[in-house]
């Protein structure tokens, strides 16, 4: 029992790092109609600002949180310089955009960071363990991105639901050119959605660096995953985003606690630990695919 | 063709005034992981490479070599496209390197049978090259995967350590590893996970299993970057100090720069250790550490090994490797001071050598590093050599 809860609080924090990064993700697709793939450079870049800002500040927490304006920032002049050319262009033409920012940064890391990758370490007061019941152990760490996820994402639920700019969002969201038409800046609007989205994208980052390791390219992978998750969850709808991302977070750990020794049972053990993360990754295709045949635009998505 | 080079080479000779008597450089060719979160390897044996041809004067057998370094990215595609550009391309005498097993059985053929030229890993060490991949081609200056963990589970065994929990990276060493302390610890396995390598580097599935299983001691093999963060999250776990942690590769001078204190204590098997007490091993270690700062790790020793290794033929012959049967034969001898100490072929080209276990420890100026505790295993032979049809 202890260990069935530990294993789907990691399928939690999991699905929590993968909900940031889509919401982001979905954001953007859902109120812009922009394909962006390099929403995974931006994820690699907060984390890489985070490691260089808790260099010179010899604080984790400070570290991060100058972190969040700087990947805002960041956001902001990509959406300037590049992302605003790209709207009224084809989704094709916004795929080989995007794939050759995705080159760009990771050749800017390359240039300023080197090669070889750095690690950021736990910080010292999150470094133990906590009782989550008593006599079950969970990583304080880990405890402590569940926390931040979860934060963020009554957080912004409540900007998107109860506040102006949410509503903003929201429309855009279901109609974007009727938002336009209604006198609202949409310039704006969407600046603020992409710097919002590339916050969102670098606390992931940053918060996933102890638990893996900065390196070029870190984001690449996961994107995939979460173009996934806003499939599953309804372009541009949060909740959606949500629910898809702790979906997959729980079958990610069902393939890995809970298949290998399944498969064990008929099979060889190397062969089983090779199986079961491959059908784990089988299992979320099946379970979008599932998802799109019984609703076509996904879990929350807007009818059409 | 051969005139034409002597032609070519009478030519540079008189043009940039050299000693007529113009000797062909040899040339080395070294792969391994430059760039990436595995770099720190390869810079460690980049160091080690170094520090030899520092040592022998930048000349073997009174000929001045030269060192041509490629970068595998720490993918096996880009390894064997890197090992036949230094074959076809800059026609090396010999080839070096190698840190990962899958790298080296991807590339060995391209060097060893198309290329015909000889190849030294410096740390790879497959049991399929062991046994009946063997190859005349091929030697060692490190040991065969499955070597260092049997060490270290004979010496769990002669412990009396009850159970343990088995973890590695999905790939050809990691295999090997698992079935390497499998032959020699004979206690109950209480789970064994191979994780997906290189990607997984989050564990907080498979620790979650240890803690339910309850195992005497876990044994990992997760090499550089991978076994800094495996440490780090048993650490936050809360498992150190309620089950103890074995490991082979995990935890050496390149990973304790950051894994510091949460190594203490931890013990692992290694043939050979920073302290081993012979002279040759003495001065790499203090030039090395006098150079950079820090403490060599066994994947500099292994590289500085194969450098002497191909200098100890080179002495013999004169300087010229034309030849590669008399190159082969002279390697063969084993002819040199390992800094290991000496150790003999056997007939798969692999060393007969010793194996210790180690702890984890902090220097006298607050350093970490490990020292020698114990000599597990004694002139102790790979299990597959029977296999290897060369005798």
């Amino acid at each position: 029992m202890d260990y069935l809860l530990l294993q789907m609080l990691n399928g939690v924090q999991l699905g929590l790092l993968m909900f940031l990064l889509a919401a982001g993700l979905t954001l953007t697709f859902g109120i812009m109609d922009l394909v962006n793939l390099a929403h995974g450079s931006l994820y690699m870049m907060g984390a890489y600002i985070a490691w260089t800002l808790i260099g010179w500040t010899d604080s984790f927490v400070l570290g991060a949180l100058l972190a969040l304006p700087a990947t805002f920032l960041l956001g902001i002049v990509v959406e300037a310089v590049v992302m605003r050319r790209l709207y009224v262009r084809d989704h094709l033409e916004q795929v080989l955009a995007t794939f050759g920012l995705i080159l760009f940064f990771n050749e800017l890391v390359r240039v300023i960071w080197g090669p070889a990758g750095k690690s950021i370490a736990v910080p010292a007061f999150l470094n133990r363990t906590v009782e989550i019941l008593p006599g079950v152990p969970y990583p304080a760490y880990r405890f402590a991105i569940i926390v931040v996820g979860a934060v963020v994402a009554v957080l912004l639920a409540w900007l998107v639901a109860r506040t102006r700019i949410g509503m903003l969002i929201r429309a855009g969201a279901s109609n974007r050119r009727m938002i336009g038409a209604l006198g609202i800046n949409i310039e704006l609007l969407f600046s603020l959605v992409f710097g919002l989205g590339a916050v969102f994208a670098g606390l992931a980052g940053l918060m996933a660096a102890p638990l893996t390791s900065v390196k070029i390219g870190m984001g690449d992978d996961i994107l995939i995953l979460a173009f996934v998750i806003i499939v599953i969850g309804g372009i541009g709808s949060i909740k959606g985003a949500f629910v898809a991302a702790m979906v997959v977070g729980q079958i990610d750990i069902v393939g890995r606690a809970f298949l290998p020794d399944l498969l064990k049972t008929f099979l060889s053990a190397s062969a089983a630990s090779s199986a079961a993360p491959a059908i784990s990754q089988v299992l979320i295709y099946v379970v979008m695919a599932g998802v799109l045949v019984w609703r076509p635009t996904g879990l929350f998505g807007q009818r059409t | 063709m051969k005139i034409r080079l002597f032609g070519t080479a009478t030519i540079a000779a008189l043009a940039f005034g050299l000693p007529a008597v113009a000797q062909t450089p040899i040339k080395i060719g070294f792969v391994s992981t430059f760039s990436g979160p595995q770099a720190a390897i390869g810079e460690d044996m980049r160091r080690s490479v170094e520090l030899a041809k520092e040592h022998l004067g930048g000349k073997m057998g009174g000929v001045p070599f030269e060192i041509i370094y490629e970068d595998d990215q720490f993918k096996p595609d880009v390894g064997k496209a890197r090992s036949e550009k230094l074959v076809q391309q800059d026609k090396v005498n010999v080839i070096a390197g190698y840190i990962w097993s899958n790298v080296l059985l991807a590339s060995l053929k391209s060097v060893t049978d198309e290329g015909d030229t000889i190849l030294i890993s410096s740390n790879a060490g497959p049991s399929q090259i062991a046994g009946e991949l063997c190859n005349k081609h091929f030697f060692s200056t490190s040991w065969n995967n499955d070597q260092t963990p049997m060490a270290m589970g004979q010496y769990l065994q002669e412990k009396g350590v009850k159970s343990l929990y088995l973890m590695a990276g999905n790939y050809a060493a990691g295999k090997d590893m698992l079935a390497g302390v499998k032959r020699t610890f004979k206690g109950e396995i209480k789970g064994e996970d191979l994780t997906k390598w290189p990607d997984q580097l989050d564990f907080s599935a498979e620790l979650a299993k240890i803690r339910a299983a309850k195992p005497d001691g876990i044994f990992i093999f997760y090499p550089g970057a991978h076994g800094v963060q495996f440490l780090q999250q048993y650490v936050q776990a809360g498992l150190k100090g309620q089950i103890p942690l074995y490991q082979v590769f995990s935890i050496d001078a390149i990973t304790l720069p950051q894994q510091k204190e949460l190594a203490l204590g931890t013990l692992g098997a290694q043939e050979w250790v920073n302290d081993l007490p012979n002279d040759a091993n003495k001065k790499y270690v203090a030039d090395f550490k006098k150079k950079h700062g820090v403490y060599p790790s066994y994947y500099g020793a292994q590289s500085y090994d194969s450098i002497m290794l191909i200098a100890s033929a080179a002495e013999a012959l004169k300087g010229d490797l034309s030849n590669k049967d008399k190159v082969r034969a002279e390697m063969k001898k084993a002819n040199f001071k390992s800094l290991r100490g000496d150790f003999k072929y056997n007939t798969n080209q692999f060393p007969i050598q010793n194996f210790y276990i180690q702890e984890a420890v902090k220097d006298p100026e607050g350093m970490m590093t490990v020292k020698t505790i114990a000599t597990a295993v004694k002139d102790g032979r790979d299990p597959y050599y029977e296999k290897c049809p060369m005798k």
